[in-house]
């Protein structure tokens, strides 16, 4: 009887999302009256046991066979349903980011399971079963739902719960999992190329400035690239910029481009569709400029400024540019 | 190579979304439906592909008979066929949903025409956002998957295909046919063209109505999540706010 809750380093110890994944699972076991147990793949040397302990895991299981150093999806959940076996376990808990919700989805297809992606909360019911909250429309809406399964398969919404330690450290015991994989599950096998990446990450950047249809076309961009090189800032637009080919989808903020995360979002002639909104609710300050007061986004920003961002922004850039030149 | 593409018939939601007063619906009274982004780039893939390559792009939905809009949609893009598997509106998980398209996909692989050579999928629809039906499918027709590709091309043993991983890049090297769900970007979907629209609304369209099934996971209701709804504090209008803006940026620690 026991929660896994999978989870993976990233270079710094545990990842930010494995630390929500965690959290997740602690409640979730709580209020199931059993225990949680971490998930990792790889070599029992490389398990973070001394972060997991400070966590509140005891035990930790370290998936291990030199077939399975590479990603191979199929493999690894064929493997993780193996342990849901073993340990016999009645939730399975992963983070909601791309890998973590392939994994879950071939996990779920293994066992003939449901699985509910993205959740924000669950605790299991005094009858069986679990009753959750899970995004729909990337955290636009949310779904209050029942789960009835054997074993719960459940991903976490990664920028809706927080990573909170728990109050009680434990030791962690690691145990080595090693399982034989078969030829057909390693038929799909990820080969990672080199690490790309010049200038700033959109996903990481510490403040972004957001371009929409108010910046009229390609070439409107080059006073806010202006802009994002002073505030060392990356820029993100919004779909319909991506759609209409003046920025490449790379830059796209939203539900079905980027997650953002900075400390400030300035978000330019950008009207503020939920599936972008769902993209930068994770800002910590949104400035708005749009020449409509009443645009969606000026009720979900902190600060606005009415006008167009066309004069603005030069205005901007020349007033920072003032200052700089001030002894 | 054939090719069958998966979409589904979602609400077409822009700066705010409502919920039915009995919580099971998104209102769609003020809007019309679309194809989730994943999909339509899904099937603009196909085609482009069957256009280098020959061969016929099917695009399936599982949806009510409105749904046969958006299957008309996608034939406008240069889908060359559609098939429906209509329902009576009630929402399917995505376990039966998995379970309707695999058994369509088996209907064609043992009739005269055989296997698709290709089954294309958005990466999350953008309505439950699941996650799960491409990989379902896989799973119950025996074939490789790969989820939430940005790159696919067709080679001689199979397909290589790219996505992004914590910023670097994962590449497979799969055999075909395969699932593969792409994401939005992979490529950017043509406008459709007027003969294309035209030949759209003439197309047959295919039927087949599965059962519905009750799975695990049920739904109990909708609801918008608790946001402070504030207006934002105006710090100016026009070229004129940006002595305020760096104020602001400074006060922030964005320029020390």
């Amino acid at each position: 009887m026991t929660v896994l809750g999978l989870v993976e380093s990233d270079g710094n110890g545990l990842a930010d999302s494995s630390l929500r994944v965690l959290a997740f699972g602690h409640a979730l076991a709580r209020s199931s009256g059993t225990g949680l147990a971490a998930v990792l793949f790889g070599p029992a040397a490389a398990v973070p046991a001394g972060e997991l302990a400070g966590h509140g895991v005891p035990d930790a299981y370290a998936i291990d066979s030199p077939l399975l150093a590479g990603y191979a999806p199929v493999a690894w959940a064929r493997a993780l349903s193996g342990l849901v076996t073993d340990v016999s376990a009645t939730a399975v808990v992963a983070a909601g980011h791309d890998r973590g919700n392939e994994l879950m989805a071939h996990l779920a297809a293994i066992t003939g399971l449901p699985m509910a992606a993205n959740c924000v909360s669950a605790a299991a019911q005094p009858g069986g079963g679990c009753r959750l909250v899970r995004q729909r429309w990337a955290g636009s809406l949310l779904e209050d739902a029942t789960l009835d399964a054997e074993v719960a398969l459940l991903t976490v919404a990664v920028d809706a719960v927080a990573a909170t330690a728990p109050e009680t450290p434990a030791t962690t015991s690691v145990h080595v999992v090693e399982p034989q994989p078969e030829a057909a599950d390693l038929r799909v096998c990820a080969a990672e190329s080199a690490t790309r990446g010049a200038g700033i990450s959109l996903a990481t950047a510490r403040v972004v400035v957001g371009g929409g249809r108010g910046v009229g076309g390609p070439e409107g961009f080059a006073p806010l690239e202006e802009l994002a090189g002073l505030l060392g800032a990356a820029v993100g637009v919004s779909r319909v910029v991506t759609s209409q080919g003046w920025r490449p989808h790379t830059q796209q903020v939203g539900q079905t481009g980027t997650r953002i995360t900075p400390e400030l979002y300035l978000a330019c002639g950008i009207s503020g569709a939920i599936q972008h909104m769902a993209g930068c609710m994770g800002a910590k300050h949104i400035v708005a400029i749009n020449t409509d007061p009443g645009a969606p986004i000026i009720s979900r920003a902190e600060y606005a400024v009415i006008g167009d961002l066309n004069e603005v922004i030069p205005a901007l850039v020349a007033e920072i540019k003032k200052r700089h030149d001030q002894p | 190579m054939d090719i069958l593409v998966c979409v589904k018939r979602v609400p077409m939601v822009g700066g705010r979304i409502a919920v039915t007063p009995d919580g099971q619906d998104v209102d769609t009274r003020m809007s019309g439906f679309t194809v989730s982004p994943h999909e339509e780039c899904a099937v603009e893939e196909a085609v482009q592909i069957t256009e280098r390559l020959g061969g016929t792009v099917t695009v399936l939905t599982l949806g009510p008979a409105e749904a046969m809009q958006q299957l008309r949609d996608m034939l406008a893009l240069g889908a060359g066929r559609a098939l429906l598997l209509e329902t009576d509106g009630r929402e399917w998980g995505p376990i039966a949903t998995a379970a309707a398209i695999a058994d369509a996909a088996r209907r064609r692989a043992e009739g005269p025409e055989g296997p698709y050579g290709l089954l294309l999928f958005g990466n999350e629809a953008a309505d439950t956002g699941d996650y799960q039906v491409g990989v379902r499918v896989a799973h119950t027709l025996g074939l490789p998957c790969v989820t939430g590709i940005k790159n696919l091309e067709i080679t001689s043993g199979g397909a290589r295909a790219r996505r992004e991983y914590r910023g670097s890049e994962e590449v497979f090297d799969i055999p075909l046919p395969a699932v593969i769900s792409v994401k939005e970007g992979i490529n950017l979907p043509r406008y459709p063209s007027l003969p294309g629209r035209l030949r759209a609304k003439r197309a047959a369209i295919d039927t087949l109505r599965p059962e519905w099934h009750s799975e695990g996971l049920r739904k109990d209701r909708l609801r918008v999540p608790a946001q402070e709804q504030h207006q934002a504090q105006v710090l100016g209008s026009g070229a004129e706010a940006a002595p305020a803006l760096v104020r602001l940026l400074e006060e922030l620690g964005i320029l020390s």
